[in-house]
């Protein structure tokens, strides 16, 4: 979307601009609710049983059960999301497990990607260093409320600053793997890294 | 499903005809030169861009099938929108705008991934749905196929006069009426077709009408994987 590209211009059409436009990254609108967004139903086992286990190209793969991963010490952090589908939702707040503290226990040897599994069978892969530093969680609370069912409760991946579809929901295990390896819509032409401020919808953008 | 379908870059499309289904809803006919072409049930991004330069873009399901030939949109006008009051009540003959797409291939069917095929609406969630019957019509498909629609009144039907034609092809259509003491989609009338004829389910509405269907289909026994959704509205 280069400035010198021209527009149709829709007759009579004014839109509402946003008021804090820097915010939006290209192509983005603001939305004050929370659409849902999966190609599937929503599962009716993903509480069931629940672990989250980390593998692959690590030192010592280990599990969680949901008791061992709440006694780890959360954050709460307030970030915008953005979809690829184009919405924009800004300042959420959620409540999680840095995934930082998860990978000092199982401690990646060469690993440079991951891909995260999910109940439902749902895939999408990552390059490691968007997941370190500070910038990926482990959620199970929104807006101080356990996350609920259709946004991915008990607990989804966070990954803010990459479209929505990155952050996983229904998030069971991290699987680290020392190439790329693509997930359920990044097969079906979507980017393999998407930051949406470079607008990396697709695989050609 | 077949090879990948292209995308195409933001394209002119031009308003031919508009047509209201409802009150509230509105079908655009659009000409669209260089349409890549699409599945059925996939959608589309609009771009309205004003006489200032802002513009905006939102994405909406094709209501046409891929044999039509034209493209159109079926839009409901939503109170707060930016776009759709536009496209539901401003929009006429003659007026521009642009599409790009097709995306949401995982919402699509075509008569070779065959049937059978259970088609769950609820009110304008029936338009991509719309557009898979279109197909199977022009296909001259008589793959056994089971309509639930869920609306509140008669007044809230959309296609109204294409129903008889879907009979007509087999399509088993079943409505219920929400409003007023009326009945909501439940496990009895989304029991047919079985879970053991492994039918394809296709489920679109507002979300909490997608998530109480979808769990139904689920604790009834479909394999998820046979169980495609779409959403629209947010979940407070």
């Amino acid at each position: 979307m280069g400035m010198g590209e021209r527009h149709v211009v829709s007759r009579g059409f004014r839109g509402r601009p946003p008021a804090e436009p820097e915010r939006l990254p290209p192509g983005q609108y603001l939305t004050r609710d929370f659409p849902v967004l999966a190609t599937g139903p929503t599962p009716i086992d993903a509480a069931e049983n629940w672990s989250l286990s980390i593998g692959g190209a690590v030192e010592r793969s280990r599990e969680w059960s949901w008791d061992e991963l709440l006694a780890i010490p959360s954050e709460t952090i307030t970030v915008d999301i953005h979809c690829v589908t184009q919405w924009t939702k800004l300042d959420t707040t959620w409540t999680g497990v840095p995934v930082d503290a998860l990978l000092a226990e199982v401690a990646p040897r060469g690993a440079t990607h991951l891909v995260a599994h999910c109940a439902g069978g749902y895939t999408t892969n990552l390059p490691l260093a968007d997941v370190r530093g500070g910038k990926a969680w482990i959620a199970y609370e929104y807006e101080g409320e356990p996350l609920s069912p259709p946004h991915g409760g008990p607990a989804r991946l966070l990954v803010p600053h990459l479209y929505f579809w990155k952050s996983a929901k229904w998030v069971r295990a991290l699987e680290l793997l020392t190439e790329d390896h693509p997930g359920y819509w990044e097969v079906n032409g979507y980017h393999l890294r998407g930051d949406p401020w470079r607008e990396q919808r697709y695989d050609d953008d | 499903m077949t090879e990948p379908s292209r995308r195409s870059p933001w394209t002119p499309a031009e308003v031919v005809e508009v047509r209201d289904e409802t009150r509230a809803i509105r079908t655009l006919v659009l000409d669209v030169p260089g349409w890549p072409g699409h599945r059925a049930g996939q959608s589309v991004d609009v771009r309205l861009t004003s006489e200032s330069g802002y513009a905006t873009q939102r994405p909406y399901s094709l209501a046409s099938a891929p044999e039509d030939p034209r493209l159109e949109l079926t839009v409901e006008r939503m109170g707060d929108g930016e776009v759709s009051p536009w496209l539901a009540r401003e929009a006429r003959a003659g007026d521009r705008l642009e599409i790009r797409g097709p995306g949401g291939r995982s919402f699509s069917w075509h008569v070779e991934d065959g049937g059978p095929l259970l088609l769950v609406a609820g009110g304008a969630g029936l338009v991509p749905l719309r557009a898979m019957l279109r197909h199977r019509l022009h296909q001259g498909s008589g793959l056994d196929t089971r309509l639930l629609l869920s609306v509140r009144t008669e007044e809230h039907e959309l296609y109204a006069g294409e129903r008889a034609e879907w009979e007509a092809a087999g399509v088993r259509v079943t409505t219920t009426y929400t409003r007023a003491g009326g009945r909501r989609v439940d496990a009895e009338m989304l029991a047919d077709p079985a879970p053991e004829a492994r039918p394809h389910v296709f489920v679109c509405g507002p979300t909490a009408f997608v998530e109480a269907a979808a769990t139904h289909l689920l604790r009834a026994g479909h394999d998820t994987e046979r169980v495609r959704t779409e959403r629209f509205g947010g979940e407070a």
